[in-house]
């Protein structure tokens, strides 16, 4: 399902077709795999998707372990987050799960 | 030695991206396949045991792409359980196919084994020109094949060779991938070798209608607003630069054939090289670390002049090192597509001798013929 971006705090995203994510050990990083290509997540970045995509927490919750992980107020969290999933919509890796 | 790779920097390469070649087995005989000519001379075929065993020592590398083609993979007993293993291990697969052969059933079997997307090869976008160059009925089938596809989830990468008797059509065959609901078009200007080096005179395209074709792609890219995404591979022998081969000789990919050769690109099958590592000999790190055929081009220091004092080896590796040695004899030559190699005017001979063969005056892929061409 199409999604807008910023998205609401209750939202649950889910990797689009034909995307896949992964952690690759040979890489030491997550990656997301196309066909015929990968792209090398930096570690926010993987975080982020690990936490919607692997363990299905809500963006609220994604953002409230990330906080809590890195010591920081959700608030500045958030924006980092919404600006990745920006990116993540733009290049159509990411949907929302119903 | 290992001095560089695209992935590499201080670090050895990965082999990142595999091809298995599951069985030379096909039931098209298209006039410019990427197989060897000496396909009748190949003998014993991997098993399906063999082929898991060497997924899991390529995933073990770091190899988390895999195309499974052939021959038409389809044709491999086996190939669903095979696709299984590689989803296990973590492999990204797809299946580079013709379409023959592919019903409910087996698609059904291919998607419980976890395959992600499907290749789907036409030649043309009409039943009696594609149905010439397959050398065999088979339009309809892939369009059958490619509905399939599509009805049940799979990512689709519809994929055209180019060459003269197909290029002129190029609006059509964008239509067509439309029409299929593609999600990915490549469209590859053939690579003359092998086969394709038989037929040269018949497959080059003029230049005239590399520049339409290329100027058809852009105006459809423009409409598309990347609906569809379109790879256009251009063809080398009207540039004046060589292509990345593999970017880069055993940097990055590997290849392995149906009776478990090894090799780092689809041609180095007929390379002067005393060396064929075999997977069923030794381990598929030590071919891909330590063997002759996987070092002797790997970095820079094989070059010769002009490349080994160009500024732009890090982008072309040289160009195609098949190429080079199809061409001139030499492997290690700078390919002679470059304009800066004093044997570019091979490639310029080769553009003024295209003759108007009809298409099914070629010679068309097929064990018969391949038992003739070893003759010669």
């Amino acid at each position: 399902m199409e999604l807008n971006v910023p998205l609401p705090h209750d939202a649950f995203i889910q990797m689009a077709r034909p995307f896949r994510f992964q952690w690759e050990p040979a890489q030491d990083c997550f990656v997301i795999l196309y066909p015929e290509g990968m792209v090398k997540l930096n570690q926010a970045a993987g975080l982020i998707l690990n936490l919607c995509c692997k363990h299905n927490q809500s963006l609220a919750q994604t953002v409230e372990s990330l906080a809590q992980d890195f010591g920081q107020e959700p608030q500045s969290i958030q924006d980092d987050v919404q600006e990745f999933l920006r990116i993540a919509h733009d290049n159509r890796w990411i949907e929302l799960r119903q | 030695m290992i001095t560089d790779g695209l992935n590499s920097g201080s670090k050895p390469p990965i082999p990142l991206w595999m091809l298995a070649e599951l069985t030379y087995k096909c039931p098209l005989q298209c006039p410019y396949c990427s197989n060897p000519l000496a396909i009748a001379q190949s003998r014993g075929e991997l098993s399906v045991d063999e082929w898991c065993d060497t997924l899991s020592q390529a995933r073990a590398l770091g190899a988390v792409q895999l195309g499974l083609s052939g021959g038409e993979p389809l044709l491999k007993g086996g190939v669903s359980q095979i696709i299984k293993h590689a989803t296990d291990l973590g492999f990204y697969t797809n299946l580079i196919t013709s379409g023959v052969g592919l019903t409910e059933k087996s698609i059904v079997a291919l998607k419980s084994a976890g395959l992600e997307h499907i290749q789907l090869s036409v030649q043309a976008p009409e039943e009696v020109l594609n149905d010439q160059i397959a050398g065999r009925k088979c339009f309809r089938e892939k369009l059958e094949a490619a509905a399939l596809i599509k009805k049940h989830g799979f990512a689709m990468v519809m994929n055209v060779v180019l060459h003269r008797h197909n290029i002129g059509r190029l609006g059509e065959l964008i239509e067509l991938a439309v029409h299929l609901k593609a999600d990915y078009l490549e469209l590859a200007n053939v690579q003359f070798d092998g086969w394709a080096y038989l037929n040269r005179k018949s497959l080059l395209p003029t230049r005239d209608q590399i520049d339409q074709a290329l100027a058809t792609t852009r105006e459809y890219e423009k409409r598309m607003q990347g609906r569809l995404k379109i790879f256009y591979v251009l063809p080398d022998y009207y540039s004046d630069r060589p292509k990345a081969c593999c970017n880069g000789w055993g940097s990055l990919s590997l290849v392995v054939s149906p009776s478990g050769f090894v090799m780092p690109c689809l041609g180095a099958h007929k390379l002067p090289i005393d060396d064929r590592p075999n997977i069923r000999d030794q381990s598929l790190g030590t071919i891909w670390r330590d063997s002759k055929l996987f070092n002797s081009f790997r970095g820079y220091d094989w070059m010769q002049e002009p490349c080994r004092s160009c500024p732009e080896k890090t982008k072309d590796f040289g160009g195609c090192r098949c190429q080079a040695f199809l061409l001139t004899g030499d492997a290690s030559q700078t390919d002679p597509v470059c304009a800066l190699s004093p044997k570019r005017s091979l490639v310029d001979t080769m553009l003024m001798e295209h003759e108007d063969v009809a298409v099914n005056q070629m010679v068309y892929r097929s064990l018969a013929e391949s038992v003739r061409q070893c003759d010669r």
